[in-house]
């Protein structure tokens, strides 16, 4: 019998190409062939007019073979790139043009593409192109966005891209009547996904074909090729986008096109000729998407037992010099911040505005990880006020387990209701607390005081919309070999998506997990596809693929049937062999129905000779009978009525040093619940990145811009990204399986989970440290490094 | 982040790559590469000309002298040749021995795969303020050979550091060595620093020297230059305020001046007693 393999620790197929050295990313596509490499001019001003670019001295340098600004730009190339989510709020939206027209508005944007034999002279003349520009007064930060003294865009007033307000019950009103009221004000600082591998794209005009293949680093393939279609001019079946390996995406790569996504392309038909492009890290800190930065006004009205009655949340997001993707950020911060809680009463409203920096896409979290900081922060400040156990305020606040399906009133960022699935908070929180030793804590932070040392504990919770639509699809495909080819159209970077669909296919079909190949991301194979982000691969591709490989057996089943003269519920598939049950003689193996299922007049291989033996069809009917195809294959989508919503707990132990501020991890808990885990270790994996990243955006990663809009620290040597040495030496986790029923798996996302709560955790364990001595010590802004840590004791002393 | 065109020059003996470097005003010479490369793929550097000199034989030697050889001083003392890489420095039990401030500072320069390739020498001349091994040589009264086209000198470590990155070694000069005293009988040494992530320049960073009654202390990230302080006679709660008298900590984006202040003092009062507790054989 075939183990079931859903729910176990498979080990990852990828492992074995990635340990070695043998992914194959962007840059590793036709490094064999007769390549042009690429290299952009980027703005050194924040905020200019171009007065004039002279390239006359560019094409002198022996290797160019051409340059392009946006003079050079026809037809839909000329035109902004797409907003790619509108929404009716985001009243003054503003993308960007692939080449810059006229004005520059971020330190990075692109305004010449040259094409070179190597990337060497292709750098060596992008020096030699002369720009004169018009300095214009730059905005950079909230403050000054909001000051609104200066403009981004001209016709942008208040430097306000959009307002947008939601609300449930009447907050204002509840908190007026409220025993208890607390105002808090909270700030986040920007960060950045920051993958390993930057933005790259190679592309080739075949003219024998007369089509276009692009390979990218994209989160979203589909997208790629629907809008280089558009762009080019061409018809969308005559561009194929391949994503090979990603080396990390994090978010920044679901955004597209990125200019060079076209620019490459353009030149590639234009000069006939296979073109490279591939960032490298400076431009990747400089020209490709931030996230975080926003601050938070948060008024609340609680009872004596810390049970809320109404939350009043005013916040402003920094979403840089352009809005290519929509209010997306803003909204699932808006939404997400109610987390496992429910407020009674509830008002949001944000502005997001225009700054002269790097654009805002989603990272990672996307939104949630400023959401659970604003609320966890709001739990803790009043947990310290009441004097009660901010587990204890937490409590009085959950959804209780029997009130799903529970709608909170407001609308999620599929445009659907937020309406949480299922869940059980009481019983994560009973399991964090032993997790990390909550109830013991004061006695050992007594403890630890008596010797001098500071330590400290925090707890947050979140809840998660993962697997959002709004569909996508999959195709299985038996060859007459026995083995099981699988695609789906979405990308993977790396996160184990080859182990996972190739675990439920197994299941599903019967056949030996290494027979299954998956192939994420090409767009020959699965034209029909959204992409990966938002948590939603294994909700979304994972049941897509479940379905896909329930189609296939059944035609499996029904030839079989016929060829064994058996019926289909008789039969069963085990390690690829297909048998009558009871009577293990009467079988056939996976690869025989294949060539049953293919009517040929040649036969090719053994399999088609073992074939002989079988009879099947109707010798009265044509060979493939009306309503049937030739081909052992299944195809089916994948398309939920909402998001699915996953959620988890953590807590951390900090140590701060009372001398030099530093901060110490001690101990960090998680426990996770994304409903039946398909690979615990992939889950597990995912969470311990989670936190590194969280970690790093709590206390060491920011982007450093100074008043002019210069990134200060556009490097890995001074944008401090966690090594392993700063990330916790362990991570308790633990898991609770609550399923969702909206899907056929009952499973949730777990991509961004482990990252969303970080900065809200380290706060208030940072707090709850320097507490020891200084009751009034509070912590409202992160990141927060020790130099800040020790201005904030100075502060309070 | 490709470099800027440039010569490439290997030669096989000192006098060439003097030759080499005389020939070109806008040359440099290249031995670790772990600063000079990725100054050029950033373009923050463009010389003419690259001299390396890692095909020069025997520029790699590290000769220890016990005291009381006599050989460079009466309490022996440690040369690095200019192709020393820092690992091989940090490893040789002999240097551990005779000075072990070097290895000391050595454990804090970078990570592994960088200490493989960069060297010592290469760490001293490059005269960065943030850096372990200037602070080591002028802390210790160290000094630096070099060779030129009017042949071989000796620049002690007081007369080297000119400023941010700028060496008293003259363009046409190539630093064949450096050498510091080895640890005379009943003196203590130690070496501390504070850095954002494992590996990271420090923010701040102290090594102490005491011998006798004689307490000098060094710093690195609080100024332009490796500097060096007598708190010979101060009492241990007045080391920290007595060394700020002399030092000015800069404020970036990774820490206030405050902050950095607040690290002298610390390390300060740490690297004291821990050279102090060394000195006493404890």
């Amino acid at each position: 019998m075939t183990t079931k393999l859903m729910g176990q620790k498979v080990q990852r197929v990828e492992d074995q190409r990635f340990l070695r050295g043998q992914g194959r990313y962007v840059d590793d596509v036709a490094v064999e062939r007769d390549l042009l490499h690429a290299a952009v001019l980027r703005s050194p001003h924040a905020h200019a007019r171009i007065v004039d670019i002279d390239v006359a001295d560019v094409l002198d340098v022996e290797g160019v073979h051409a340059v392009w600004t946006y003079e050079d730009l026809t037809g839909p190339m000329s035109e902004p790139l797409p907003l790619l989510i509108p929404h009716p709020d985001l009243t003054h939206g503003r993308t960007q043009y692939a080449l810059a027209k006229d004005e520059v508005n971020y330190v990075g944007e692109a305004i010449a593409f040259v094409v070179a034999d190597d990337r060497y002279v292709a750098e060596d003349a992008v020096d030699r192109i002369r720009v004169r520009y018009e300095p214009l007064p730059p905005v950079v930060g909230i403050d000054a966005a909001r000051a609104a003294d200066r403009l981004v865009h001209d016709d942008v007033p208040g430097n306000i891209g959009a307002r947008m307000e939601q609300s449930v019950g009447d907050a204002p009103a509840a908190i007026k009547a409220a025993p208890h009221t607390l105002t808090l004000d909270l700030t986040v600082e920007r960060s950045a996904c920051t993958p390993l591998e930057g933005r790259g794209t190679v592309a080739r005009w075949d003219p024998d074909l007369n089509r276009l293949q692009v390979w990218t680093s994209t989160q979203s393939s589909t997208g790629v090729r629907a809008v280089v279609a558009v762009k080019l001019g061409l018809d969308l079946g005559q561009v194929d986008v391949i994503t090979p390996d990603v080396g990390g995406g994090f978010g920044v790569k679901i955004n597209h096109p990125w200019p060079e996504e076209l620019l490459v392309p353009l030149a590639a038909r234009a000069l006939g000729r296979t073109v490279k492009f591939t960032e490298d890290r400076r431009e990747h800190f400089i020209s490709s998407a931030h996230e975080r930065g926003q601050v938070h006004h948060i008024e609340v009205g609680f009872d004596d037992d810390g049970r809320l009655l109404g939350l009043d949340v005013e916040f402003w997001h920094d979403h840089g010099a352009y809005t290519p993707y929509g209010l997306i950020v803003p909204i699932i911060t808006s939404t997400q911040l109610l987390g496992p809680y429910k407020p009674q009463n509830y008002r949001v409203v944000f502005e997001s505005l225009y700054t002269n920096t790097v654009m805002v896409t989603p990272y990672r979290g996307a939104g949630r990880p400023q959401g659970c900081y604003a609320m966890e922060r709001t739990m803790d400040a009043i947990a310290s006020y009441l004097g009660k156990d901010r587990t204890e305020v937490r409590s009085v606040n959950f959804i209780q387990p029997d009130e799903f399906p529970f709608d909170q009133g407001l609308i999620f960022q599929d445009g659907r209701e937020l309406e949480y699935d299922s869940g059980d908070y009481p019983a994560s929180l009973e399991k964090i607390k032993a997790l990390v030793g909550w109830d013991e804590f004061p006695a050992f932070q007594a403890e630890m005081a008596a010797q001098g040392r500071h330590v400290g504990i925090g707890l947050a919770c979140y809840v998660e919309g993962t697997g959002v639509g709004p569909y996508e699809g999959a195709h299985v495909h038996i060859e007459t070999s026995g083995k099981v080819k699988v695609a789906t159209g979405l990308t993977t970077q790396g996160q184990g998506h080859q182990t996972v669909f190739a675990q439920l296919v197994a299941d599903e079909l019967g056949c030996s997990f290494e027979d299954v190949e998956v192939v994420t991301g090409d767009t020959r194979r699965m034209p029909y596809a959204v992409g990966t982000f938002a948590s939603r691969a294994a909700v979304m591709s994972g049941s897509a693929i479940h379905l896909a490989a329930k189609r296939a057996k059944e035609k499996v089943l029904k030839i079989a049937a016929d060829a064994l003269e058996a019926a289909p519920e008789d039969l069963e598939i085990v390690d690829g062999v297909v048998s009558v049950k009871g009577s293990p003689g009467s079988s056939i193996d996976l690869g025989t129905v294949s060539v049953l299922s293919n009517p040929l007049r040649y036969a090719f291989d053994e399999a088609s000779k073992a074939a002989t033996q079988f009879s099947v069809g109707d010798p009265g009917k044509p060979p493939v009978p009306e309503d049937e195809e030739p081909g052992l294959e299944g195809k089916d989508f994948y398309s939920p009525e909402r998001a699915t919503f996953a959620s988890g707990m953590h807590a951390v132990i900090v140590e701060t040093d009372p001398e030099t501020a530093e901060i110490r991890i001690l101990k960090y808990a998680v426990v996770h619940d994304c409903g039946h885990l398909i690979n615990p270790m992939i889950v597990e994996g995912q969470i311990h990145g989670g936190v590194a990243q969280g970690v790093g955006g709590a206390l060491y990663e920011r982007m450093a811009y100074d008043e002019s809009g210069q990134l200060l620290n556009a490097s890995f040597m001074d944008f401090l990204m966690p090594y392993v040495t700063e990330v916790p030496d362990g991570i308790d986790i633990d898991h609770l399986e609550t399923p969702s029923p909206l899907n056929p798996l009952g499973i949730k996302g777990a991509g961004e989970a482990g990252v969303i709560p970080s900065a809200a955790v380290f706060a208030a364990a940072i707090e709850d440290a320097e507490r020891v001595g200084r009751p009034e010590f509070t912590v409202t802004a992160m990141p927060i490094s020790p130099s800040e840590l020790f201005a904030l004791r100075q502060e309070h002393s | 982040m490709k470099p800027a065109p440039f010569a490439y020059r290997r030669p096989g003996t000192l006098a060439e790559a003097v030759s080499a470097l005389a020939g070109e005003p806008d040359a440099k010479v290249l031995a670790g590469g772990q600063s000079l490369v990725p100054l050029l793929s950033m373009r923050l550097a463009s010389p003419a000309m690259l001299v390396d000199i890692n095909g020069i034989p025997d520029l790699d030697a590290i000769v220890v002298n016990d005291a009381g050889d006599a050989v460079e001083g009466d309490d022996g003392g440690v040369r690095v040749g200019a192709l020393a890489r820092h690992a091989a420095v940090l490893a040789s039990p002999e240097v551990r021995r005779v000075q072990p401030l070097v290895p000391m500072a050595l454990q804090h320069v970078a990570h592994a795969t960088i200490r493989n390739r960069g060297t010592t020498v290469g760490s001293i001349v490059h005269a960065d303020a943030a850096a372990e091994m200037p602070v080591v040589l002028a802390l210790l009264g160290g000094s630096v050979e070099v060779e030129g086209p009017g042949g071989r000198r000796t620049i002690p470590a007081e007369e080297l550091f000119l400023g941010p990155l700028q060496s008293s070694v003259a363009h046409d000069e190539i630093a064949v060595s450096a050498y510091v005293p080895g640890l005379a009988a009943g003196a203590g040494v130690a070496f501390d620093e504070i850095a954002r992530r494992h590996g990271d320049y420090a923010l701040v960073g102290a090594a102490a020297l005491v011998e006798g009654d004689r307490v000098r202390v060094g710093y690195l990230s609080v100024g332009d230059v490796p500097t060096v302080v007598d708190l010979s006679g101060v009492a241990d709660d007045e080391l920290g305020e007595a060394a700020l008298a002399h030092l000015d900590p800069p404020d970036d984006i990774h820490a206030t001046a405050a902050y950095r202040a607040q690290l002298v003092r610390v390390l300060t009062t740490r690297v004291v007693r821990s050279a102090r507790d060394m000195a006493e054989g404890l």
